[in-house]
């Protein structure tokens, strides 16, 4: 074994491949048994006598499988047959978590925003947020774009396909233009 | 022969029908910039403008989408060669020549190649389809439960042999997508299943678009704003009509790889599950064997751009054929195309050409129409493409995370399955990293239900007896090749092992 700490985590900050795969396999592993347990909650998962295999035996058994692919991926990692097991590369540099990571933030927002102010206006939000904090582009396009793309989706989904997008408290704004399309 | 031509010639002046073309060009269009742009390919684009299609009639819907697919083959090679980044996995082999031409000033060679050998990859895989599906549909009428099941096996085993990926991953994938199929209510029983924590919106299950998406379409951008930091090269193209002649000129160099390629591509992507990207791969490989010149490949030669081209799109047309015949994707992409068929309420498989027969053969001729329309589009607007490339990731991704939230809502109507999406696309990215393969995830949820159904039926059937499998001739053989498919990795690994140690 290496002399430093086979960790490999100089930090919190330092998660490395050979970690994150290991922490993956566990994860998995445990969410395997949970599905495992949730199978038979009021299923059968055995044989039926003439009615044939119980509603649990997918879900178990395949659940099942799972588990014992998480345990293999485990030992591959203490034997390290994959690649990512003996890789002691970053899993994630400190650009690529500062993109996704407020990406992923950024659509969380998105979605509540659905939920609260609805999508139109959200939407709106979102692109501001992501054409001019995240990509510092002009104002020009940002705006352009920020206001376009709700315009377009409004007529394509609520005119043309006819299905109501959430608009949550905003909901009072767009009567006028219901009686525009309807 | 008759019997193809008539509805065949019935097929095609169907997609020449007005809405029907209109969206067919649309699909070839959308299809080639989804295909140039890097980072998204045609499983993207199919996946994601899946919801647009609830708008139209099923046929239209599908002509939309083959356009789409065939579009992006297309396409892809646009950014390989001009960046030196595959438009999608479909393109990666263009790549290896296509870049070196670039930078050798003959960007616009590699690009009118590419397209050339896309159009004849596509012209023989479509004649080919043709030809096999109407038989190759009659054969699987014989299909019954078990076949079916044992089919599916063999689809789920070619991914763990042929998929190059590490096994317990792949496994693990095709599992959890089974898994997740299960979610809601029995139908056989009634029961509800796997209502995690009791969230009401689990009872109507989980709509495989909300993974397809969520792992395409979230997850595909989250890769790609991590991969594409740092600034793309574009590389100048010089266009203009003589240049295309010149170029069109230099078919007879590549022609016989070409038609090599078109049939590898072809016989590769009717394998359940594997698709263009390993008959690109497998077409360049073997015209470096097959070369006068093997050296030059990888510095730029011309046969090294046709090859995986014809392929690629040869694979597209391929792997339609088991789905429609069979039921079973022939690629990730016909997974999704599959799983679109079951919610415009069509069963794919043999029953579709009796009951349906002009949701096949308007398929199938708007095949032989969209190759023409799109290698015209493409020749036409090399030099729009080329602009079109420059946008700044930062623009184009929350455009494509804007259509993922969309689509995902429309389905169903429920924020419910937009959170899962996030979910899955998030999860999907951190998996992806890890190297475990998405695709069969995808494949499992579509063909989930379809696979326990048979299951279930089979063992009721038999009583209980496991063994029906091997005691019908036709399950039996899918089962062994099934068998034989998984354990190929692991024999060949050994063998190596073995030769290692012995060298």
């Amino acid at each position: 074994m290496l002399g430093r700490n086979d960790f490999g985590m100089k930090g919190t900050q330092d998660m490395t491949v050979r970690m994150a795969e290991l922490l993956g396999a566990i994860a998995l592993a445990l969410l395997s048994i949970g599905i495992m347990v949730k199978s038979t909650d009021g299923l059968a998962i055995g044989w039926i006598p003439n009615k044939g295999p119980g509603s649990g035996v997918w879900p178990f058994w395949l659940s099942l499988l799972m588990l014992l692919s998480c345990l293999a991926t485990i030992v591959n990692w203490v034997r390290g047959s994959t690649p990512e097991s003996r890789s002691h590369e970053m899993f994630m540099t400190r650009e690529s978590v500062h993109i996704v990571g407020i990406s992923v933030l950024a659509l969380l927002f998105l979605l509540v925003g659905i939920h609260t102010i609805g999508i139109y206006l959200s939407m709106l939000l979102f692109l501001v947020f992501y054409l001019k904090v995240l990509g510092g582009h002009s104002w020009t396009l940002t705006v352009i774009l920020s206001l376009a793309a709700p315009t377009v989706l409004f007529f394509f989904f609520e005119g043309a396909l006819i299905i109501p997008l959430p608009k949550g408290i905003s909901e009072p704004l767009f009567e006028p233009l219901y009686d525009f399309i309807y | 022969m008759e019997t193809i031509l008539e509805p065949l010639a019935a097929g095609i002046l169907q997609s020449l029908e007005p809405l029907n073309l209109a969206m067919l060009v649309l699909g070839c269009t959308v299809g080639l910039f989804v295909g140039a742009l890097p980072g998204l390919g045609s499983v993207n684009g199919v996946a994601i403008l899946l919801p647009v299609t609830f708008l139209v009639p099923p046929t239209t819907a599908i002509i939309f989408l083959a356009a789409i697919y065939y579009g992006a083959m297309y396409g892809g090679a646009v950014s390989s060669i001009t960046l030196g980044i595959p438009g999608a996995s479909t393109a990666v082999a263009t790549v290896f020549d296509g870049r070196p031409l670039a930078q050798k000033g003959k960007a616009d060679l590699a690009l009118v190649t590419a397209a050339v050998a896309s159009f004849i990859g596509g012209t023989i895989s479509v004649v080919l389809f043709t030809l096999f599906a109407p038989p190759l549909a009659a054969f699987a009428l014989k299909f019954g439960p078990e076949e079916e099941f044992c089919l599916m096996l063999l689809a789920f085993a070619t991914f763990i042999g042929l998929g190059g990926d590490d096994i317990p991953k792949t496994i693990f994938s095709i599992c959890i997508g089974l898994v997740l199929a299960t979610i809601g209510l029995d139908i056989i029983s009634g029961k509800p299943r796997l209502i995690f924590f009791d969230i009401d919106g689990f009872y109507h299950g989980i709509n495989f678009l909300v993974l397809a998406i969520g792992i395409y379409g979230i997850g595909e951008m989250l890769w790609t704003l991590e991969e594409t930091k740092g600034s793309v090269q574009v590389h100048k193209v010089t266009g203009g009509f003589k240049s295309l002649l010149r170029n069109l000129k230099a078919v007879k160099d590549y022609f016989p790889i070409t038609i090599l390629g078109s049939l590898i591509g072809y016989f590769v992507g009717m394998l359940p599950a594997a698709g263009a990207t390993p008959a690109a791969l497998m077409s360049y490989g073997l015209a470096k064997t097959f070369s006068k010149d093997p050296d030059s490949f990888g510095k730029g030669n011309v046969s090294g751009v046709a090859a995986p081209e014809s392929a690629n799109n040869a694979a597209s047309t391929g792997s339609m054929l088991p789905m429609i015949t069979l039921g079973i994707p022939g690629s990730p992409t016909t997974a999704i195309l599959l799983g679109g068929m079951i919610i415009w309420g069509l069963r794919p498989g043999p029953l579709l050409f009796a009951e349906h027969p002009d949701f096949v053969w308007g398929l199938i001729g708007s095949l032989y129409v969209a190759n023409f329309a799109t290698v015209i589009i493409n020749l036409a607007f090399i030099p729009v493409f080329v602009r079109v490339l420059t946008i700044r990731f930062t623009i184009l991704a929350p455009m494509i995370f804007l259509l993922c939230v969309v689509g995902g809502y429309a389905p169903t109507q429920t924020m419910h399955d937009v959170w899962l999406m996030l979910l899955f696309g998030v999860v999907g990215y951190f998996l992806r990293k890890l190297n475990y393969p998405v695709a069969p995830a995808v494949l499992a949820i579509v063909l989930g239900p379809l696979a326990e159904q048979s299951f279930r039926q089979s063992m009721l059937g038999s009583q209980g007896d496991a063994f029906i499998f091997l005691q019908r001739p036709l399950s039996a053989t899918f089962l062994v090749v099934a068998v034989l498919l998984a354990a190929y990795p692991i024999v060949s690994g050994m063998l190596k092992k073995r030769a290692a140690q012995s060298a």
